[in-house]
């Protein structure tokens, strides 16, 4: 197998769930099999923790899956603004499960990363430094309570649909990872619907509220797929390798074609005057994305990235002392039991 | 490696989903000590009901068999096919055999 190299350098031996080497141990010197690893992707196999696997591989998967995990741990922020304000008790305690979910997504996605020989501790580090990214969604602002509703009826069902084929993505750990989070998120995008439902069928300023949200997170919600196809590089090697099953483009128009009845059944509008059924086609036609927006908040330039980044680190800095704590107490205890069993 | 101050052993968790049924590896966490490991393991995956019973092991406890070693490791049970009740010849008409 291939020795786990972190991107920081470091020789990762703590390798989760497949139960590693101990420091020093020499790992296996086999070269890569790169015909094997192909015949099993070929085969529909699966790739599980210490496998034989091409180093590109790993490092791809770690680099998405960390990705994937900080998206949960910063997508916290901006429904945790609401959770405070919520309208009533029934919506607050809905608020703080989603919100509860989104911390358990990000550590299955933590600990799947973890199988590759990476330290968790090691990739929110990253997070903190800008080395690694979080999905660009969330440095949107949430202005009203019915940007709740949007989050989850739009930017979660387009999660849904990115997702639902990473159950079947070729490395073992994380498909496991994401069926449990695809169940979860079905809950997730129902509360948004039935949020902006609600406000769509209750008084005029509340309807106005929920289509003010529906135009600000439409074309973020379709950014979330990424570049178009033609300027995707890492998409034909992703699905050679297993970890994407569908294309970029393909995701969107299947978003696209689930989401629109459903603005019918909000008796909302989605803010593309290009928007129509293409009956040859079978599909929606949408107007062209503003790509460059995208970029510039990938770059750090959108509305809150600077935000979300301060108070993820001060939430960090802010913890330290809960962690040293449980770490004490955890010393205390197992010197006491070691003195106890000494006297016995 | 040397775990960083803060930096939590790594726990394997394990659930059984009902009574009747083994417990079956769940996922991976950090915590301090067995007592945390188990109720961070609740938190996180048994949200929904998902077990009636958890077992948490530190990951460094776990001994496993090796993947390259995977073919010579389980080869001596490839050869014993008289294992398998196909391997044996029933007369036609023989039943509940």
């Amino acid at each position: 197998m291939q020795i786990g190299v972190t991107s920081t350098g470091s020789v990762g031996v703590m390798y989760g769930n497949d139960f590693g080497n101990a420091p020093g141990e020499p790992t296996s010197d086999l070269p890569h099999d790169d015909v094997a690893f192909t015949a099993l992707l070929a085969d529909e196999g699966r790739v599980e923790p210490r496998d034989d696997m091409p180093e590109a591989y790993r490092r791809t998967l770690v680099r998405q899956i960390a990705q994937h995990a900080h998206s949960e741990i910063i997508g916290m922020q901006p429904e945790g603004n609401w959770i405070s304000r919520a309208p009533s008790l029934r919506r607050k305690a809905i608020l703080m499960a989603k919100v509860q979910d989104e911390a358990g997504h990000g550590l299955y996605l933590y600990a799947a990363a973890e199988t590759l020989g990476v330290d968790r501790a090691d990739l929110v580090d990253q997070l903190h430094s800008g080395r690694q990214k979080y999905s660009s969604i969330f440095n949107y602002p949430t202005l009203t309570w019915a940007d709740v509703g949007a989050i989850g009826w739009l930017v979660d069902g387009a999660a849904i649909t990115n997702q639902v084929p990473l159950c079947r993505c070729s490395y073992g750990p994380y498909a496991r990872a994401m069926v449990r989070v695809c169940k979860e998120e079905s809950f997730h995008q129902r509360q948004g619907f039935e949020i902006l439902h609600t406000l769509s069928h209750g008084s005029p300023a509340q309807k106005a509220m929920a289509q003010d949200a529906v135009n600000r997170y439409w074309w973020p919600a379709l950014m979330m797929f990424g570049p178009p196809d033609d300027d995707s590089p890492n998409t034909a090697q992703s699905m050679a390798w297993g970890i994407k099953r569908f294309s970029n483009d393909e995701l969107r128009q299947r978003f696209v074609d689930m989401t629109v009845p459903q603005a019918e059944a909000l008796d909302l509008t989605l803010p593309d005057p290009d928007l129509r059924w293409d009956d040859e086609a079978g599909h929606y036609r949408y107007g062209e994305i503003d790509f460059t927006e995208l970029f510039e908040v990938i770059k750090g330039n959108g509305p809150c990235n600077a935000e979300r980044m301060a108070h993820k680190r001060r939430a960090h800095a802010e913890g330290a002392w809960v962690r040293e704590a449980a770490e004490a107490y955890a010393a205390k205890q197992a010197a006491r039991s070691a003195g106890a069993e000494s006297v016995a | 490696m040397t775990e960083r101050h803060g930096d939590w052993p790594l726990w394997e968790v394990f659930v059984r989903a009902r009574r009747g049924l083994s417990h079956v590896h769940a996922g991976s966490l950090h915590a301090p000590d067995a007592e945390m490991a188990l109720r961070n393991a609740r938190d996180l995956y048994t949200r929904r009901s998902e077990g009636v019973s958890l077992w948490v092991v530190r990951a460094s406890d776990i001994e496993a068999s090796t993947p390259d070693e995977r073919d010579a490791f389980f080869d001596p049970a490839a050869d014993k096919i008289y294992r398998h009740p196909t391997f044996y010849d029933v007369p036609e008409g023989v039943e509940h055999l």
